[in-house]
């Protein structure tokens, strides 16, 4: 397919090297043992999630990627707290986790902002059940907008955004109680191509400033080797650990590095990962029906 | 403005449009009412005799089947009589637009024919009070129960099957054993229409407080909301427009009811003033009172619809978005 001869992804400069050998050194935030998921459905019992075991490291950006139905979702919600595993643990700090709480934030897929309340209201909302007083969750919620830059928006209300705006006061919101890990369940799926690019910078710059690891489910492979430390490749039906990859792309990142050869190479690797070569069974059965249908003294005889 | 685009599927008509067709319907069924009343050649199945001539049993005013006139007439031209005289007329009970809108005046001004009867106004009055206290009372225990079914399955399932059995019962039904239980004024209408209200408040509140999305409760709990926080800071505030447009709803429900409340015990309010006229046979007097309803009814809803966009900025800035 690619002509260009490319590097393999395990191929890692020193500098890059020297980043992954120093940030093993650092705490383990996240552990998940030997989780599984299953589910009743009218079909009998489904497999979600098989024997998941990996690890987080203090202010490390992992994304999670795989096919559909492979159960990233169900992952990041029982790592929220909002599902329950069948069997395993999952262990913040060392500590087992047990129903939702603030020290795990979440940014969803679908914009959760409240539209009852005001920008600023809605950031405040985390700090104030933290049982901060009004003036210093105020307070508080202002820098946080100031952060992801929607300062002038403080008093809109929530509709009165555009989806990236939106997604950016979610941010806020789940940041303002310093959570421990932010996980995020697909958060720029809905956003256009340019948006998304832009947000993904953003959240880029945020990271970067605030400690906090970010746990980050995406299905756009760029998306998640641009943002990543570290992408979780699962693959479907039970939900499995396919192979934990270490980006060799360096920090700081950019667009420009989306062509780079450590960027290529990644991605094919998670190409060959999340959609292997089709059987010739599969190829034979989903093909399209074509004949010409058009006239022959049609004015284009052939698009080409 | 082209007369297609009133017909355009699934468009919304500019304002203008809007206000106008909404005029016409009140407009139309004005112009039907007024068609049967004043040409005469529509229905009209009477005659009001206007000089009786020799027909014994007639009298001036009477109002006589057509049939019966015409042969009457038939008979006294055979038997060289002096004919009788009427125009055609509808029944007493369709009195014409412009007679209502007498009786919608001179109903207010005219004095009740006994002392201890009531003037229209205090009887509205009374009408108005015992559907207030009627929703007032429904609404206090309705629609925390059908908050705490909508939010908690356990109280789903402890409340709602009996009340699903309960709101088959006609509310009428009741209205012997209100009396027996709660005396003859006031206290069993007001029972009534709380039978009428509360059963179907519970079940339209507890299923609007389903419809909340799940996802703004996860959200909340992720940023640290417990159970009681959830209830009071997303769940209510997250339902409260909802709420507001059911409770509007059902407060044209206990309405409804108000009528058979009112003939339960003493008959009283503005059903004893309707059924006072009707026996009377002041019939435009009854067109007035029903159509003082209706008017009580809309404006209460169009007051009750303004607060509301006073009340929940949200929603208002969301329409015009």
């Amino acid at each position: 397919m690619t002509h260009i001869e490319l590097p393999s992804y395990l191929d890692q400069s020193a500098d890059v090297k020297d980043r992954f050998d120093r940030m093993k050194q650092r705490p383990v935030t996240l552990k998940v043992n030997n989780l599984h998921k299953k589910f009743m459905s009218s079909h009998g019992e489904v497999v979600a999630l098989k024997d998941i075991n990996f690890e987080t490291y203090k202010r490390e950006f992992v994304c999670v990627i795989g096919p559909s139905g492979c159960g990233k979702s169900t992952l990041i919600r029982i790592l929220a707290g909002l599902e329950t595993p069948t069997s395993g643990e999952v262990l913040l700090d060392g500590k087992a986790v047990d129903g939702p709480s603030q020290e795990r934030g979440m940014v969803f897929q679908g914009y959760t902002l409240f539209p009852w309340l005001t920008i600023k209201k809605n950031v405040m909302f985390g700090l104030e059940m933290a049982g901060h007083s009004k003036a210093s969750s105020e307070e508080q919620a202002f820098q946080w907008i100031d952060l992801v830059g929607l300062s002038k928006f403080a008093n809109a209300y929530p509709h009165q955004l555009s989806g990236g705006m939106k997604q950016r006061v979610a941010i806020a919101r789940a940041l303002a109680n310093q959570p421990r890990i932010l996980l995020m369940d697909e958060p720029f799926g809905a956003l256009d191509a340019q948006t998304r690019a832009k947000m993904q910078s953003y959240l880029h710059e945020i990271w970067k400033n605030i400690d906090v690891t970010i746990l980050f489910i995406t299905h756009d492979l760029d998306e998640a080797i641009y943002l990543a430390d570290r992408v979780l490749v699962l693959k479907a039906n039970p939900g499995e650990v396919h192979e934990m990859i270490e980006v060799p792309v360096p920090h700081p990142r950019s667009p420009d590095d989306l062509l780079s050869p450590e960027f290529l190479a990644t991605k094919k690797r998670l190409e060959e990962l999340i959609h292997p070569p089709e059987t010739d069974v599969a190829i034979n059965q989903d093909h399209l029906n074509m004949v010409r249908m058009v006239s022959i003294d049609n004015e284009v005889e052939s698009v080409f | 403005m082209k007369l297609s685009n009133l017909f355009a599927v699934g468009k919304k008509l500019d304002n203008q449009q809007r206000i106008t067709v909404s005029i016409f319907s009140f407009l139309l069924p004005i112009f039907i009412w007024s068609l049967v009343s004043y040409a005469p050649f529509i229905w009209h199945p009477k005659v009001e005799i206007s000089s009786p001539g020799e027909v014994g049993y007639f009298k001036q005013g009477m109002l006589i089947d057509r049939e019966i006139f015409d042969k009457e007439v038939e008979a006294a031209i055979n038997e060289s009589k002096t004919i009788p005289q009427g125009t055609p007329a509808n029944p007493i009970y369709l009195p014409a637009p412009h007679e209502v809108v007498i009786a919608l005046y001179t109903a207010f001004t005219t004095e009740p024919k006994r002392r201890s009867e009531k003037w229209l106004h205090e009887s509205l009055w009374d009408s108005i009070q015992v559907i207030f206290w009627g929703f007032v009372l429904s609404s206090l225990f309705g629609v925390p129960l059908g908050i705490l079914a909508g939010t908690y399955d356990v109280f789903s399932k402890l409340f709602e099957p009996f009340i699903e059995f309960f709101r088959y019962l006609p509310a009428p039904a009741f209205g012997a054993l209100a009396v027996a239980v709660l005396g003859i004024y006031d206290a069993p209408k007001i029972a009534i229409i709380f039978i009428g209200t509360f059963f179907q408040q519970v079940l339209v509140v507890s299923n609007t407080t389903r419809k909340l999305d799940p996802a703004l409760l996860e959200a909340a709990m992720t940023l640290g909301a417990k159970k009681l926080s959830l209830l009071f800071r997303v769940v209510i505030p997250g339902i409260i427009t909802h709420l507001y447009k059911d409770l509007r709803l059902l407060l044209g429900w206990a309405w409804t009811y108000l009528i058979v409340a009112e003939l339960i015990g003493t008959s009283s309010g503005i059903t004893w003033f309707i059924t006072q006229q009707a026996r009377y046979k002041n019939f435009e007097n009854v067109f007035a009172a029903i159509i003082i309803i209706g008017v009580i009814g809309l404006t209460t809803d169009l007051i009750l619809a303004a607060l509301g966009k006073k009340m929940f900025i949200w929603e208002k800035s969301k329409a015009k978005a």
